[in-house]
C-alpha cells in the first residue's frame, strides 16, 4: 500500500484530537496539559510538511520551522508560570485550580 | 541580492530596538529604574505613533509580500499604541503602592504591542501567527506578573493553557488553508478565490472554522470566552486595563483583515458563523454580568458583550460595517481606559477593593470620580448623546443595510438588558448610603479620567476626525 497525503492528514487529525482531549479530560496534572499542547503543535507540523511535499512548495516547511521555534518559547514560558504557581499553592493538580469561580 | 524595503516596518523595528535597549537599562540599573523605563516606553510609543503616521498612507507590501502597510494599519496601530501607552501610565503609581515595582512590566507591554503591530500589518498567515504569538507570550507573562499572589499566577496559568490551545487550533486551521489552497499569502488567496480558480472545498472550510475559533479565543467571543472572567479578575488591575483594550483591538483588526481581504469572496460561508458568535457574545455579555459582585469580573463580561457588538459589523461584511467596527473599537478603548482609571482609584486605607458594593455613596465622598464613572457607565450602556451610543449606532445601521435585521434587533435587546447592570452601578454610587470613602485620586488617574470623560461627552460635537480616519481605513480593505 502506498502511503499518500490522506494517511498523513489522518495521523495529524488523530494527534490533534488526542491533544485537545488531553487538555480537557485530564484531571491530574498540569504537566500533561503542556505535553498535550506540544502534541497539537506537532500534529500541525505533520500537516504542514505533508502538504508542503505534496504541493511541491516550500512555504509549509518554513512555517513548520517557525512553529518549532515558537513552541520552544511557549513551553519555556508555560513551565515558568507553572513553577511560580507551584510555589504559591504547593500543588499542580488540575482539580485544585479553582480559586476563582463564577 | 536585493534587500527588502525595511522602511515600511520602521515603527516595529524601532519598538523592537527600544525594547532591547530598555531591557539593558533595566538589567544594569535594576528595579529602581522602573519609572524611568516606564516613561521612556511611553515616549517610545509616542514616537512610534509619529512614525506610523508619517510612514505614508499608500498601500505597500514588503518582505516578499509578507508584510503590508496601509490606512487600515495606520488607524489600528495608532489605537493600539495609544491604549498601551495609557496602560503603562496607569500602572506606574499602582505598582508603586502595591510594591509591584519591576522594570520588566513596561518592557513586556512594549513587546506585546510590537506583536500587535505585526498582527495588524500581517499580509501572510505566517506573519499573522508570529505576531499573535509575540503578543500572547508577553501577555501570559504579564498575567502572572504578581508572582507571590495565588490569584495572579492561577490566572496566568489558565490564560496560558487556554491561549496555547487556541493557538493550536488556529494553526491547524492555517495548515488546512495552506494545504487546500497552496498558499499562505493574503493577496494570492484573495486572487484565487476571486477568479474562481480554487473552489472553497470542505477542507478549506474546516480550516476556516478552526481559524475563526482561534481568533475568537483571542477576542474572547462566545463560545471561547471562558478564560476572560477568571483572568480579568485574577491579574493585577493595571494588567486588566491593558488586556481589555489593546489586545482586543489588535485581534479585531486581524479578524477584519483576514475575513475581508483573503476570504472576502467566501462571505456566504463564514457569515453565519460570525453571526452566531456575535449573537452568543451579546447575550452572554448582557445576562452573565447581572449577578457579578466584583467590578473587574463585571468588566470582563461587559467586554465579551462589546466584542459581540463589534462582530455585528464584521458579519455585515460591507465597507460600512468595517467602518462601524473601527469607530466602535476606538470608542470602546477610550471608555475602557476611563473606567479602569476609576477602578484603579478604588483604594481604601487598607488597600485596593474590587467589590461593586464599595462604591456605595461615592457621589458624596468623591463626587468627581462618581461623575466620571457615571459618564463611562452611561456610555458603555449606549445612552445618547455619549460616545458609546454612536459606536452602536453605526454598527446597527450597517447591519440593517446589509439585510441582517434580526442581528440588529438582538443587539438592541441585549444592550437594553446590559444597561441594567451599568445603571445598577450608577444607582449604588448615587442613591445608596455612603460606605467608607476612598483615598484621594492620584493626579495621573484624574488626568486620564478627565481626558476620556471629555472625549466620551463631547464626541457628539467633534466626531469628524474619528469618522474620517475610520472611513479611509475601511476603504483600503475594499479596493
Amino acid at each position: 500500500m502506498e502511503i499518500g497525503l490522506a494517511h498523513y492528514l489522518t495521523v495529524s487529525a488523530i494527534l490533534l484530537t488526542l491533544g485537545i482531549f488531553g487538555i480537557f479530560l485530564n484531571r491530574k496534572n498540569v504537566i500533561v496539559i503542556l505535553m498535550s499542547v506540544e502534541l497539537m503543535l506537532l500534529a500541525v507540523n505533520i500537516n504542514l510538511v505533508a502538504f508542503s511535499a505534496y504541493l511541491g512548495n516550500l512555504v509549509g516547511q518554513v512555517f513548520a520551522l517557525f512553529i518549532l521555534t515558537v513552541a520552544a518559547g511557549e513551553a519555556a514560558i508555560g513551565l515558568a508560570i507553572l513553577v511560580v504557581y507551584f510555589r504559591n499553592r504547593g500543588t499542580i493538580a488540575v482539580e485544585d485550580i479553582h480559586h476563582m469561580k463564577g | 541580492m536585493v534587500l527588502p524595503d525595511f522602511s515600511i516596518a520602521l515603527p516595529e523595528i524601532f519598538l523592537a530596538c527600544v525594547a532591547m535597549a530598555l531591557l539593558m537599562v533595566g538589567a544594569f540599573r535594576g528595579n529602581k529604574s522602573t519609572s524611568l523605563i516606564s516613561w521612556l516606553s511611553v515616549l517610545a510609543f509616542i514616537f512610534a505613533g509619529f512614525l506610523v503616521q508619517f510612514e505614508g498612507h499608500a498601500t505597500v507590501t514588503t518582505f516578499g509580500g509578507l508584510y503590508r502597510d496601509d490606512n487600515f494599519a495606520v488607524f489600528m496601530k495608532t489605537l493600539c499604541l495609544g491604549a498601551s501607552a495609557f496602560a503603562i501610565i496607569m500602572s506606574i503609581d499602582f505598582n508603586k503602592r502595591e510594591k509591584l515595582v519591576r522594570f520588566e512590566f513596561p518592557i513586556l507591554i512594549v513587546i506585546a504591542t510590537l506583536g500587535m503591530m505585526v498582527m495588524i500589518s500581517a499580509n501572510d498567515l505566517m506573519t499573522m501567527y508570529l505576531g499573535i504569538e509575540l503578543m500572547s507570550l508577553s501577555l501570559y507573562v504579564t498575567a502572572a506578573f504578581k508572582r507571590d499572589s495565588v490569584r495572579s499566577t492561577e490566572a496566568g496559568l489558565k490564560y496560558f493553557v487556554l491561549g496555547a490551545l487556541s493557538s493550536g487550533m488556529l494553526l491547524y486551521g492555517v495548515s488546512l488553508i495552506y494545504g487546500f489552497s497552496g498558499t499562505t499569502n493574503f493577496d494570492v488567496l484573495r486572487d484565487t478565490f476571486m477568479s474562481g480558480e480554487a473552489e472553497a472545498g470542505v477542507g478549506l472550510l474546516i480550516g476556516l472554522v478552526f481559524l475563526i475559533a482561534g481568533l475568537a479565543f483571542k477576542v474572547s467571543a462566545v463560545p471561547f470566552h471562558m478564560w476572560a472572567p477568571d483572568v480579568y479578575e485574577g491579574v493585577p488591575t493595571p494588567v486588566t486595563a491593558f488586556f481589555a483594550a489593546a489586545p482586543k483591538v489588535a485581534a479585531i483588526a486581524l479578524f477584519l483583515r483576514v475575513f475581508v481581504t483573503p476570504f472576502g469572496d467566501l462571505v456566504d460561508q463564514w457569515q453565519q458563523i460570525i453571526v452566531f458568535v456575535s449573537i452568543a457574545s451579546m447575550i452572554l455579555g448582557a445576562f452573565a454580568a447581572i449577578n457579578q459582585k466584583n467590578i473587574k469580573r463585571l468588566m470582563a463580561y461587559s467586554s465579551i458583550g462589546h466584542i459581540g457588538y463589534a462582530l455585528v459589523g464584521l458579519a455585515a461584511g460591507t465597507e460600512e460595517g468595517v467602518r462601524g467596527v473601527l469607530i466602535y473599537m476606538a470608542i470602546y478603548v477610550v471608555m475602557n481606559i476611563g473606567t479602569f482609571a476609576c477602578i484603579l482609584s478604588m483604594r481604601q486605607r487598607d488597600g485596593m477593593v474590587e467589590d461593586i458594593s464599595e462604591l456605595a455613596g461615592l457621589s458624596k465622598t468623591r463626587p468627581w470620580m462618581a461623575f466620571f464613572l457615571l459618564l463611562f457607565m452611561f456610555s458603555l450602556a449606549g445612552i445618547p448623546p455619549l460616545a458609546g451610543f454612536f459606536g452602536k449606532f453605526y454598527i446597527f445601521v450597517a447591519a440593517v443595510n446589509a439585510g441582517l435585521v434580526p442581528l440588529a434587533v438582538v443587539g438592541l435587546v441585549t444592550s437594553v438588558v446590559g444597561a441594567y447592570y451599568y445603571l445598577r452601578i450608577v444607582k449604588i454610587m448615587y442613591f445608596d448610603d455612603a460606605a467608607e470613602g476612598f483615598e484621594p485620586v492620584s493626579r495621573t488617574q484624574t488626568i486620564i479620567m478627565t481626558a476620556s470623560g471629555l472625549f466620551v461627552a463631547f464626541f457628539v460635537i467633534f466626531p469628524a476626525p474619528l469618522l474620517e480616519g475610520a472611513e479611509a481605513a475601511a476603504a483600503v480593505l475594499f479596493p
